[in-house]
């Protein structure tokens, strides 16, 4: 799924980019795709919908056509919108105005609330808090008894009443507890519920009337499809939420819940839960969640960097030479610098999307050096050398192999892919396939 | 009787016409256009049916609606309703019992409710007079052990489990040796929630798999993947990676109680051709149906609460 989405916003770029300018045509094109993409990834309908329309608006408003390439400007609309929806980077968490600062986890069934409480618990203590987790699911069979395996295995207290009690009688003691015990902040942990189901989430303003509560986190799983919503905007309104906590983000869901959330009930999502173990816990980062919704990694950033360093006059000379078949050597070194200026090849892959398997199969290392010897390469050759590699004799190759610290196999094996490539270069003289040639370079 | 009684709530909200329903499913719009097909793509997208087959299987009902000359709101959703159970041909299963003891592994990644289920299918399964063993083959998740064992006594079934961190396999190697030799009719594997993006989790099930063979050669009889109704489209990358690590032969719908639709089960039933056996209506221990696709396609386009009371209010206010 992740390749073909990838797949088709190149697409989706290269025609916009070969139609030159973004005009109601063309972009209703890339918006169908891109509407495609965001549904896939399980952002609600309706969000899209809106989402879009902006999109659109802002694309045709803006006077793109100056820009040097129309889909680069395009993604940057969309995903500077989602950024938007998704707000602003991690802050923590509010603990301040009571004390002893307590917080309540709510949230579906199986979504995650019993680990999370864990790994908060864990994150607060390197914070120098001392936490307290409260069991205050007395439904699920042995949840109270989960809450404290995990309180032992990580060296924090449980509180969980007596078993005739309430959940709210146990937050109201909990926090008696803490007090007693000096501890400052209060973890309660509460039961998985539909929030269609009346009287459990009566349950839960039961407990905010029993104890003042700092924060009430909403946790949601990633793999959330379209309901996300109204279970969000539900425990919204019937409850209220302060913090959004995002689990199973160690999966390859796209996530587009976590989008659909914040949108509907405008409240930060600051933590990312991304392993079994206690210690998985990340703040949230929402641009990183645009780029995965979207599955182009990160795309924006690449853009940007591209869009520093490519000298485009050069880019265009570039693009007409191949066409004109006047490739040369010197070109071809002209674009080893392009790359370099855009900084190591690690730190390029990890921006393209999809690279993160490819990278494994790719040694970096080798991959750099291969780069730094082709250059060497080239520069001892002279300037005749590189416009007319025909007249590459023997003796001419020794010299060059010599100056470049290299051996006349290196320089054999150069000479031969250069000529392949020439070669492919022809074969695309027709302007689809040339198209595809060029993405083989390091930019459009 | 939670879902039925549910359904037929929430059909009564609507005050039971069918008219009624599909005015409020289609906002009172009283003529077949575009829009209503707009709306028709809208209602299959929000069940979770995946954007690409709701708007083929839109596309295809145009054409049909246009040859059938459908010219009423009532009748497209017929045309849609039929459809939809049309593929979902051949998806409803049952197990068959074929030999004894017949050994079920369930599987799926967490919290989407395998131990629950195991729970209510147990408790069922000792109605019908078999002799059901529980295994606890989740050692690795906190009171993972606890948890079952509880929802075994409730059941009335056998529990099998060793220490915490004990290899599943060997807990399953034993567990089988036990209910072969005293004939179990039944053995309920429980299994602890993977991702299926992790690669050495599934090695361990394949493992769990071969295990089970060298005490039953023909086990586990039935491999099956327990789906959460709110997922949405990961759900595919669940199964077709589960099912390439181990065949699945069954899929069992949670949680269809609350509001999401669970329409991902079209889509996975259409591309994996992996049948549904029950779905899960709450988290008592008679909440499990069996999968009926007729049911499944009715509340697919029933009209969901939220809206309905929506709709009650606007009415009432006019
Ligand atoms: N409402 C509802 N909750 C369910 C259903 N099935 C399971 N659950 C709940 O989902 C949560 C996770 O279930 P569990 O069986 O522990 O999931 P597991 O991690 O896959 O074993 C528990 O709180 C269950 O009570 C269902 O059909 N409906
Ligand atoms: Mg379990």
């Amino acid at each position: 799924m992740f390749e073909r989405l990838t797949e088709r916003f190149d697409d989706i770029f290269q025609k916009i980019k070969g139609q030159g300018i973004i005009n109601e045509k063309n972009v209703d094109e890339a918006i169908r795709e891109i509407r495609i993409a965001l549904l896939e990834a399980d952002v609600n309908y309706k969000i899209v919908k809106e989402l879009l329309a902006k999109v659109k608006e802002k694309a045709l408003g803006r006077k793109v056509v100056k820009s040097v390439s129309p889909g680069q400007a395009f993604v940057k609309i969309i995903h500077d919108e989602m950024v938007n929806i998704m707000g602003e980077g991690f802050s923590g968490l509010e603990l301040e105005k009571n004390k002893p600062a307590t917080i309540m986890l709510v949230g579906l069934q199986g979504s995650g609330k019993t680990t999370h409480a864990g790994k908060l618990a864990v994150y607060l203590k390197k914070k120098y808090h001392r936490p307290l987790l409260v069991a205050g699911d007395i439904y699920r069979p042995a949840a109270i008894e989960q809450l404290k395996t995990l309180g032992k295995s990580i060296d924090v207290p449980v509180y969980a009443g007596d078993t005739d009690m309430s959940p709210p009688e146990i937050c109201r003691e909990a926090l008696k507890y803490a007090e007693q015990n000096s501890l400052d902040t209060v973890i309660i942990d509460t039961a998985g519920r539909l929030q269609i189901d009346e009287p459990l989430m009566e349950e839960l303003n039961e407990i905010k009337k029993e104890v003042t509560l700092n924060e009430i986190l909403f946790v949601a799983d990633a793999m959330t499809g379209q309901e996300a919503v109204n279970i969000a905007s539900t425990f919204h309104n019937k409850v209220g939420m302060d913090v959004v906590c995002l689990t199973k983000l160690d999966g390859d869901a796209r996530g587009g819940a976590a989008l659909s959330i914040k949108y509907v009930t405008g409240k930060p999502i600051k933590f990312a839960g991304t392993g079994e173990k206690l210690s998985d816990l990340e703040e949230f980062h929402p641009e990183r969640m645009v780029s995965r919704i979207l599955g182009m990694g990160d795309v924006v950033s690449l853009v940007e960097k591209a869009q520093e360093s490519v000298d485009h006059k050069k880019a265009k000379e570039l693009e007409r030479k191949i066409k004109k078949q006047q490739f040369t050597l010197e070109d071809f070194l002209e674009q080893l610098h392009q790359v370099k200026k855009m900084g190591s090849l690690d730190k390029i892959f990890d921006m393209i999307p999809g690279s993160q398997r490819l990278k494994g199969n790719i040694n970096m290392q080798d991959s750099a050096k291969e780069l730094k010897k082709t250059e060497a390469i080239i520069l001892s050759m002279t300037p005749l050398e590189r416009k007319k590699p025909k007249i590459l004799n023997g003796s001419r190759r020794k010299r060059i192999a010599r100056g470049s610290g290299t051996r006349v196999q290196d320089v054999n094996k150069l000479i031969k892919n250069f000529n392949q490539m020439k070669k492919m270069m022809k074969m695309f003289k027709n302007p689809k396939k040339m198209a595809r040639m060029k993405q083989m370079f390091p930019f459009k | 009787m939670k879902f039925f009684k549910k359904l037929q709530n929430r059909l009564k909200k609507t005050q039971e016409t069918f008219v009624n329903r599909v005015d409020t499913l289609f906002k009172g719009k009283k003529t077949v256009d575009d829009e209503l097909f707009d709306e028709m793509e809208a209602i299959l997208i929000q069940s979770d049916l995946g954007v690409t087959p709701a708007l083929d299987i839109v596309e295809d009902m145009r054409k049909q609606a246009r040859e059938r000359k459908v010219r009423e709101p009532g009748q497209l959703l017929e045309l849609f309703k039929e459809e939809i159970l049309h593929l979902l041909e051949g998806s409803e299963k049952t197990y068959a019992f074929s030999s004894s003891p017949f050994v079920f592994f369930v599987i799926g990644v967490n919290g989407v409710g395998k131990t629950t289920t195991i729970g209510k299918l147990g408790w069922q399964y000792v109605q019908e007079g078999k002799r059901v063993m529980i295994v606890a083959g989740d050692t690795f998740r906190a009171a993972a052990v606890e948890q079952l064992q509880i929802w075994a006594e409730r059941a009335g079934c056998t529990f099998f489990s060793k220490p915490m961190n004990t290899d599943p396999s060997a807990v399953i190697y034993e567990a089988l040796q036990k209910a072969d030799k005293e004939g179990f009719d039944c053995v309920l594997v429980d299994t602890a929630g993977r991702l299926h993006t992790r690669g050495n989790l599934l090695d361990e099930l394949k493992k769990m798999n071969r295990v089970a063979k060298k005490v039953i050669p023909d086990a586990p009889h039935e491999v099956v993947i327990v789906l959460d109704a709110s997922t949405g489209q990961n759900a595919l990358a669940q199964v077709k990676t589960f099912h390439e690590h181990l065949p699945l032969t069954g899929m069992v719908i949670t949680k269809l109680d609350g509001t999401s639709k669970g329409g991902i089960a079209v889509s996975l039933y259409h591309d994996y051709n992996i049948p549904i056996s029950h779905i899960g209506i709450g988290e008592e221990v008679e909440d499990l149906r069996e999968f009926s696709a007729k049911d499944f396609v009715e509340a697919l386009f029933l009209p969901d609460e939220n809206k309905t009371a929506e709709k009650q209010q606007a009415d009432s206010s006019t």
